[in-house]
Parts: C-alpha cells; sequence; structure tokens
C-alpha cells in the first residue's frame, strides 16, 4: 500500500520533471538571443532536475544511495542558478547586444 | 517501473540530441556554453536511470555526484576566462 503511493508519487514527480526538461530544450532552441535562451534553461534545468531527483528519491526510498540522492538535488538546486548567473554576467562583460524588436526604439 | 524508467531515459536522450543542435550551431562560445551546461543536466538524470536499469544504483549514485561538480566547476571557469572580455 505505501510503496504503491511512493511509486506514484516518483512516477508523478518524474513525469513533472521530464516536462519541464522539454519545454527548457525547446526553449534552448527557439528563443532568439543568448540572454532569453539562458533564462529558458537556467530556471527549467534548475527545477526540472529538481523534480527528477526528488522522484527517483522517492522510488529509492530511506537509504544511503537516497540521502545521496537528496544532496545532489539540493547541490544542484544551489549551483544551477550560480553557474547561469556567472556566464550570463561573462557574457555582459564581454559585450554581447541584447536582443529587440524590429523597429524598436534604441 | 523498469518500462518507466526506460522511457524516460529514451525521451531524455532525445532532448539531448534537439540540444546538441545548438552546441554544433550555436552563434557565438555563450550560447555553446549554455548549451553544454544543459546536456550535462540531462546527462546527470540519464546516469541514475542506468543505474536503476542495471540494478547498481550505489555505483550509479556516486558517478552521477561527481558529474554534477564537475559540470558545475566547468562552467563557473569557462565563465571566468571569457569574462575577460573582447580584446
Amino acid at each position: 500500500m505505501t510503496t504503491t503511493v511512493m511509486y506514484a508519487l516518483a512516477i508523478l514527480f518524474i513525469l513533472g520533471g521530464v516536462f519541464f526538461f522539454a519545454t527548457a530544450t525547446i526553449g534552448l532552441l527557439r528563443f532568439p538571443d543568448f540572454f532569453s535562451r539562458l533564462h529558458a534553461t537556467g530556471k527549467g534545468d534548475t527545477l526540472a532536475v529538481f523534480l527528477s531527483l526528488i522522484g527517483l528519491a522517492l522510488y529509492e526510498g530511506i537509504s544511503l544511495t537516497g540521502l545521496k540522492i537528496v544532496f545532489i538535488a539540493v547541490f544542484m538546486f544551489l549551483a544551477q542558478p550560480t553557474a547561469t548567473h556567472a556566464i550570463s554576467r561573462a557574457g555582459i562583460k564581454s559585450g554581447l547586444q541584447f536582443w529587440r524588436k524590429k523597429g524598436d526604439a534604441q | 517501473m523498469n518500462g518507466f524508467l526506460l522511457t524516460v531515459g529514451l525521451i531524455l536522450c532525445f532532448l539531448v540530441f534537439l540540444v546538441l543542435y545548438r552546441v554544433v550551431f550555436g552563434p557565438g562560445v555563450f550560447n555553446r556554453i549554455a548549451a553544454i551546461s544543459a546536456v550535462g543536466t540531462k546527462t546527470l538524470i540519464i546516469l541514475l536511470i542506468m543505474g536503476y536499469l542495471y540494478n547498481r544504483v550505489e555505483m550509479f549514485v556516486d558517478i552521477s555526484m561527481v558529474y554534477a561538480l564537475l559540470n558545475f566547476i566547468g562552467c563557473i571557469a569557462a565563465a571566468k576566462y571569457l569574462e575577460m572580455g573582447k580584446e
């Protein structure tokens, strides 16, 4: 009974993670410039990896391996926004242009 | 449950191939680094799913942890290197 509920929750979390991975990939492919692509992939991938790892930890149950998976989730939740911030700041400092609509005033 | 995990892994592999378009054709080095970071994030999940499929999770979870650390450090190092700007 309990394991069935845990498996259902795990499947739900992993499906949410796959959905956010798909949206982040579409954003990375379709957005017009570097900063908007980073906006899609930074936030989307962070939430997706968090959901997927929590789902896998629920599937694993309470053990050392599950604890390690939770540790990876917490670490990625801290590290992914930091990496995104660093790479976008490098982009600004090296003079990348922001994307504007055609005919928009400078 | 194994069939579900296999399906999720195959979907993630397909998404990795989609992101590889941005790695190969992306204009400029910054797009390539962002796409490489996205590929590394997906690889993390694929490694854990491979561990469940081979029944060796306790080994694959360490590989996955090291992959997360290396992905983060590589991204930070590339950003610091490229921050010197256009010269």
